[in-house]
């Protein structure tokens, strides 16, 4: 799972019956001090999040199935499961490899 | 998934079986700001959508799972067409490229 920021949200009238009633977010992963990693991508929300919340995010088509328990043909990738209260990133030195 | 701009049709005379009938499009991924982000990508399209419209699109296996049948070869699908777009916490400096 990946941890990301919402950013905000795609609003859709036309769209798969899979997607109804379900709140798609836009979603920047994030590393552990908040920066951001890569490109942004939609993820269908479940837990209630909103912009600038740090969400935890899974892109599993089967996670997303057994969640979302609507059936075993949903055209859905990634999943918002999680609102991040706390991360705590240990300072851990780590010696180069060959050094 | 992922945000797209429609670009164009493709029209494939002989394809795989299970996907005679499906209307293919020419898509170019978008990020949030609407910025063109990767290659050109050619998607199925499941909701009706044409040239010029806003739409997101699923990858991968689950992209074969908004047809019907659902076991065919294709790895992009458009599953919506967008109306609004609304980013309010994304900053303001371009975000960096990378795998999605």
């Amino acid at each position: 799972m990946r941890l990301c920021r919402v950013l905000g949200n795609v609003v859709a009238t036309v769209k798969h019956p899979a997607y109804i009633g379900h709140k798609l977010l836009i979603v920047q992963q994030v590393d552990g001090d908040g920066n951001d990693v890569g490109a942004s991508f939609l993820a269908v929300d479940t837990v209630q999040a909103g912009p600038g919340d740090r969400v935890l995010v899974m892109s599993e088509g089967n996670g997303v199935r057994q969640i979302l328990a609507i059936g075993d043909r949903v055209p859905i990738r990634s999943l918002i499961v999680g609102i991040v209260d706390q991360v705590d990133v240990a300072q851990v030195d780590v010696e180069p490899v060959g050094s | 998934m992922y945000l797209g701009r429609v670009i164009g049709t493709v029209v494939a005379e002989r394809i795989a079986a299970g996907l005679e009938g499906a209307k293919l499009l020419l898509v170019q991924p978008l990020d949030d700001r609407l910025a063109e982000s990767g290659p050109i990508q050619v998607a199925v399209d499941t909701v009706q959508s044409g040239p010029q419209d806003l739409v997101y699109l699923v990858g991968s296996r689950e992209a074969a799972l908004a047809l019907d049948p659902f076991f065919v070869p294709v790895d992009a699908a458009i599953v919506g067409i967008v109306d609004q777009v609304h980013a309010p916490e994304r900053r303001s400096e371009r975000p960096p490229r990378g795998a999605r």
